[in-house]
């Protein structure tokens, strides 16, 4: 059963949480994988891991590699945390990510928008600057935290070799300088 | 949904009422159980009906596993039940359960059924998720949220009004108006937690918790209970009070996929969008026969959001809409006139089901002066009661609405009407 301590919470994966197991050891090889449709009429991938197809209610399907790049959709900055471990990281970034993976589809208002902290290219939480650069546009990047064997949780960074926004959408009152 | 006869016999229309409203004091730290809590609040809201135990026979709670269930505070109350159902669920479960209390009176398992919620959510059970919440194992589907710092309300709702403020331009001086409005109704509340009149410097000037939320964005966090009683129509008439008349009600409508709903966009749509097209078929009214709204504001953000996806306004326009002053006591179409949750204390909705019914009755509490047999008589002055206003009394009030929020993706509704 993959568990470990991270940020003073124990995060643990039940050994019969079959979807998630396969979601978080994908993770912990720093290879982002989410589940297709095995039907071939439908085809499409979904996240988080979910148990059948939200488009076609099929329950079959395969787990396959995904270039975990994309923009951002939406976000909420935390300056008040309420973990106790996040105290000491707020501000910190909730970042909606939306990946250039199956964008609009299968609607035009639909995608695979998948939710993470923002932290530097090496996996540490992002400090005031960084978090002042990121806003809705930004290009991203996906990132792993380490917690335990098997169990790893995706972020995301800066994309380097994507071209940024000039001013990606922040909001609009800052507040001690972020 | 146009060819459906709702004035069919199974819309039931107009043939249930809330006969009955009660509640305890709103505080921090209460120093009794939920149990005694909700004891108290159903005792008033028997008192308020003049309905004895004897005549309730059935029982009906929601809770996050920080109540007391209902065969406990009947049994206190001598009252024997016939039917009782306690669900998990907080916003949105109000107006949801009086459907269903409605659907089980109509089914012949019982008469006339009491909905009840009690909590004390600042003493016990933060609503925040502040204290022991805090700190609990994160495991299965909290992985893809929890272990991000993603958890309260208003970290989760965050992305959605934020990309309501990217999508429509909405200024954080708009919503804050909502605050505003709602702290000068509960200014003439002698019930409200917090009665001090704030300004939109106030809100926009006051701690950031979670970009775009500061502290005075964020309801109160509140101990207390709250209780109203179900009956049939040709019943109601039988107790002290004008009934409230129930025309519709719609409860727990999603979006698509809610355990992901920001997968399903446009993310700055709320479950109102879905909503409107079932209250308003079920109560055959439309917005603008709505004269009173109860727009449940777990932050300004939710009253907003939940008025523009509804109707009130153009989709996109909610910040030209709450911050026009149509929401205000002597506006077109006032909100929460109690003070709501931002101000007068937080319980999941029901505070401002209780709000107007009594608004409905035109028995509203507030400073105005009373009558021999303890009736307010009102002044219609919304000014603070220092110069000389006080009143919170909507007038010729016919028609009000409720809009519960559980969640972007989730919510009910209640229409009612003046018996």
């Amino acid at each position: 059963m993959p568990q470990g301590e991270y940020l003073g919470m124990t995060l643990t994966v039940l050994d019969l949480d079959n979807e998630n197991l396969a979601y978080f050891q994908h993770c912990a090889e720093h290879d982002f994988h989410l589940q297709r449709c095995v039907d071939p009429e439908c085809d499409l991938l979904r996240y988080p891991p979910g148990t059948a197809c939200p488009w076609c209610s099929g329950r079959e399907f395969n787990w396959v590699p995904v270039d975990a790049r994309g923009t951002v959709h939406s976000y909420g900055e935390v300056h008040h945390a309420i973990q106790p471990a996040f105290r000491e990281r707020a501000p910190y970034m909730i970042l909606l990510v939306e990946l250039d993976t199956q964008a609009g589809e299968p609607t035009e208002h639909e995608a695979l928008r998948v939710a993470g902290n923002l932290v530097d290219a090496d996996g540490n939480f992002a400090g005031p600057d960084l978090v002042k650069q990121v806003g809705i546009g930004s290009r991203m990047r996906m990132v792993f935290a380490d917690v335990a064997e098997g169990l790893s949780l995706p972020h995301w960074t800066l994309d380097e070799e994507a071209e940024q926004p000039e001013a990606p959408w922040r909001y609009p009152q800052e507040v001690n300088g972020v | 949904m146009t060819d459906i006869d709702t004035t069919a016999d199974k819309y039931l229309r107009d043939k249930y009422a809330i006969i009955g409203v009660g509640e305890t004091t709103y505080t921090r730290g209460s120093g009794m159980t939920t149990r005694a809590l909700g004891t108290w609040a159903i005792k008033n809201a028997m008192d308020d009906a003049g309905i004895p135990a004897s005549e309730i026979d059935g029982m009906m709670s929601y809770s996050g596993n920080d109540s007391t269930a209902s065969p406990m505070l009947a049994g206190d109350l001598g009252i024997r039940l016939n039917f009782y159902m306690d669900v998990q669920g907080g916003g949105s479960s109000s107006e949801a359960l009086i459907g269903l209390a409605i659907g089980a009176i109509e089914a012949g398992m019982c008469e006339t059924v009491v909905v009840f919620r009690s909590m004390n959510g600042f003493s016990q059970v933060r609503i925040g998720g502040t204290g022991a919440r805090a700190s609990v194992p994160v495991g299965g589907d909290a992985l893809h949220a929890a272990a991000y710092g993603w958890f309260s309300a208003g970290q989760s709702f965050s992305p959605t009004f934020m990309r309501h403020m990217y999508d429509y331009g909405t200024t954080p001086e708009q919503v804050a108006m909502v605050k505003v409005i709602h702290s000068e109704h509960a200014s003439n509340n002698p019930k409200a937690y917090y009665k001090q009149r704030v300004t939109v410097e106030d809100v926009v000037n006051s701690r950031m918790i979670c970009k775009p939320l500061h502290l005075l964005d964020c309801c109160v966090e509140t101990d207390n209970a709250t209780a109203l009683i179900v009956t049939s129509v040709d019943k109601a008439y039988d107790y002290r009070n004008t009934p409230a008349r129930i025309l519709g009600v719609a409860g727990r409508v999603c979006k698509p996929r809610i355990d992901m709903h920001f997968q399903h966009g446009p993310i700055s749509t709320v479950a109102g969008h879905y909503i409107k097209d079932i209250i308003y078929r079920n109560a055959g009214v439309g917005p603008e026969d709505i004269q009173c709204t109860g727009a449940y504001d777990a932050f300004t953000f939710t009253s907003m959001l939940q008025l523009e996806d509804y109707g009130f306004c153009e989709k996109g326009e909610g910040g030209d809409y709450v911050s026009s002053g149509i929401m205000r006591l002597g506006g077109e179409r006032p909100n929460n006139t109690s003070g709501g949750h931002l101000c007068e204390g937080y319980t999941h909705g029901m505070n401002m089901i209780i709000e107007n019914v009594r608004q409905l009755r035109g028995e509203v509490d507030c400073y105005c002066p009373q009558d021999d047999n303890g009736k307010r008589i009102h002044s219609y002055n919304y000014a603070p009661p220092e110069e000389g206003g006080g009143c919170r009394q909507v007038p010729d009030l016919e028609i009000t609405q409720n809009l519960g929020w559980a969640m972007p993706g989730t919510g009910s509704s209640l229409i009612m009407r003046k018996g």
